[in-house]
């Protein structure tokens, strides 16, 4: 299967000091929905930014779907894009929004479009500034699909909105999905929306790639154990330990392995995503804090 | 994409033009009366008398529309480079759109080339046809007592205005790119506009062409007998009526003696005593201003000024400095060229940091 978006010690850096992404290497193939997931300014935006053309990378290389992104009117073409906070022009109407579309993009599919809106009950002569957050959500939807993209790059689309809003952006977004077999990369913050729609998840934290899979095998591979109290040095080798917990008799710990667990002192549980991200977040923000505990104890 | 600029561009753009409208119209009305008041009191007045009577009642007419037009060309390019050259690019980058347009199937280089293209093309025109309908209107008024090389006349006739917006209008674009933000773009497109006029036109406009130097004598040019600037009293010099220096811009009128000296205000007094009866006169305007400086002789000390002008013109003449009328077109075509050529390498250097800085 060919690869969606492929980084290679992809690297950003604002100004002289502040990187927002770190040796960034990883291979998303296509025909997934994919999960960008991780705290507030772990990269994700710039991961984004960097796959669709708006920023060039400091160090290392991305190409999307092949080729460099924003390399020109034909690749900007393959690509749709809904950008964080959904933009749009406040003194234009909805109608010139479509339009805007038909004459920007040559493969516009101005009646699918022009369907769209209308299941959203969106008034076109309405200014794109009078819109509600989720009306715009869903004009921006609208503007990224109808160019008929081969990728999918939505930025947080979700976050500004209620959880019925949210939902129905969710679930247009899906039918789209399948009605038009388009590769999708989502960012968000919020696991329980990425649950419901992806099928491949990849975890940014503190400007790096911590976790990139499918969902499944992720899903197959991660457990969480729970014993008797065990030094952490005893453990079986293949054993990746992402989070440990420890009280007094007991021992909770969500590891990675691929081998099926024997031992019957460990009550074994499967993990659900939200475990998984949240442990693969946390592991990170303890490790952030050690380093720079140890960097402040240095003279 | 020329679809999306001029959207943007439209309602914007149809105002104003349409103000450009409303004011043209108010011009057709009233221009032809200034031709035929001009035929009936200006033209005829050599025949009548008392011509600079006529003439300066004539400038009097429509006074209230001659201060606004004056006010209207003076700061419509300015306009122009701060409402639609600063907000051009600074408020897509402030609200974010540009991340929308930037994600069409249209690289960014045509975006901005379209933008600045189209709004660049706007803001000449309507440039180009506001001077023509001041220019057309404002013709009696200009040929009765005006000369076109004076300081602010110069730079609302002519073409002058559209070099005038399309650099405010590249300043406001290329500002509003590496500011990021509308408004502070927009104030510092007003400074930097005002300020590259001002200097272009005290500093640069006098050097574009060499001036001509002419020689006359005392008898011809000496008006008075003044004391400029808290100076000594001396012997000053106009332009002499001779048709070749009407309109002309003149720059000095100096007396000097065969080997460039220049008159002394001791040598002054020794050659002609009589002068100090006649006391103080007031002050003639400087003769490096362009307006017509008309010889008026001192009152009541005409004739002991002409008495010592030919006295010293054995020995003195008057030199003058100027840009002879004929060279108008050649100042309004060099400095319009000298400001759009700015303009288009403000636009350039656009692109450069779009490139460059922004990603």
């Amino acid at each position: 299967m060919s690869s969606a978006l492929t980084a290679e010690g992809l690297g950003k850096r604002y100004g002289r000091r502040r990187w927002a992404l770190t040796d960034c290497t990883l291979e998303v193939p296509s025909g997934h929905v994919v999960g960008l997931v991780g705290p507030n300014g772990s990269g994700k935006t710039t991961l984004l930014n960097l796959a669709v053309g708006l920023l060039s990378p400091t160090t290392g290389t991305i190409s999307v779907l092949g080729r460099n992104p924003g390399d020109g009117p034909a690749q900007l073409a393959r690509v749709g894009f809904v950008a964080q906070d959904t933009p749009t022009y406040v003194h234009l109407s909805v109608a010139d929004h479509l339009g805007l579309g038909t004459h920007l993009n040559p493969g516009w599919d101005a009646q699918w479009a022009k369907n769209r809106i209308d299941e959203t009950g969106i008034d076109t002569t309405q200014k794109a500034g009078q819109l509600s957050g989720g009306q715009r959500a869903q004009l921006a939807l609208t503007l990224a699909l109808a160019k008929r993209p081969e990728l999918l790059l939505l930025d947080e689309p979700a976050a500004g909105l209620d959880p019925l809003a949210r939902r129905e952006f969710l679930q247009t977004l899906m039918v789209a999905v399948v009605d038009n077999g388009v590769s999708v990369v989502l960012s968000s913050h919020l696991v329980a929306d990425l649950e419901r729609v992806c099928d491949y998840l990849i975890v940014l934290a503190a400007a790096h790639v911590e976790l990139a899979g499918e969902v499944e095998h992720l899903l197959a591979t991660h457990r969480r154990l729970v014993g008797p109290r065990r030094d952490p040095k005893n453990l079986p080798s293949d054993w990746r330990v992402i989070d440990a917990r420890h009280t007094d008799r007991q021992t909770t710990l969500l590891v990675r392995t691929d081998t099926p667990i024997h031992d019957p002192a460990w009550a074994v549980e499967d993990v659900d995503l939200e475990d998984l991200v949240l442990a693969y977040m946390s592991q990170t923000s303890h490790a952030e804090r050690n380093r720079r505990a140890s960097l402040r104890m240095q003279p | 994409m020329t679809w999306l600029a001029w959207r943007q561009l439209r309602t914007s753009a149809i105002a104003t033009f349409g103000a450009l409208l409303a004011l043209a119209v108010v011009l057709a009305l009233t221009g032809p009366d200034l031709v035929h008041l001009y035929d009936t009191t200006v033209k005829p007045c050599p025949s009548i008398g008392d011509c600079s009577g006529a003439v300066a009642a004539f400038g009097k007419k429509y006074n209230f529309l001659q201060q606004l037009l004056t006010i209207v060309m003076q700061v419509t390019p300015a306009l122009l480079g701060v409402f639609w050259g600063a907000p051009l690019i600074a408020r897509e980058l402030e609200t974010g759109t540009y991340r929308l347009a930037w994600t069409q199937s249209v690289t960014r280089t045509r975006w901005l080339a379209t933008k600045l293209a189209l709004t660049g093309l706007a803001t000449a025109a309507l440039a180009g046809l506001l001077s023509l309908a001041v220019t057309w209107w404002y013709a009696p008024l200009d040929k009765a007592g005006t000369n076109r090389f004076d300081g602010s006349v110069f730079g609302e006739r002519g073409i002058t205005p559209i070099g005038y917006a399309l650099f405010a209008f590249a300043v406001g674009a290329l500002l509003g790119l590496i500011i990021r933000r509308t408004l502070p773009a927009m104030a510092t497109t007003l400074v930097a506009f005002i300020a590259v006029r001002l200097v272009f036109s005290q500093l640069i406009r006098p050097h574009l062409l060499a001036p001509v130097r002419a020689t006359f004598t005392l008898g011809a040019t000496v008006n008075g007998y003044a004391s400029s600037n808290g100076g000594p009293t001396n012997l000053t010099a106009g332009n002499p009526s001779d048709a070749s220096l009407q309109n002309a811009w003149i720059y000095s009128a100096r007396i000097v003696d065969a080997s460039g000296h220049a008159l002394t205000p001791q040598a002054t007094a020794s050659a002609c005593p009589q002068l100090a009866n006649v006391g103080l006169q007031t002050p003639l305007p400087p003769a490096g201003s362009a307006g017509n400086v008309h010889a008026v002789p001192a009152p009541g000390g005409g004739q002991a000024l002409q008495q010592c002008a030919a006295k010293l013109s054995t020995s003195y003449h008057t030199v003058l400095t100027y840009q002879p009328a004929n060279r108008y077109w050649t100042f309004q075509t060099l400095e319009t060229a000298i400001f759009a050529a700015l303009a288009i390498t403000l636009g350039g250097a656009a692109f450069w940091y779009l490139h460059k800085r922004l990603s």
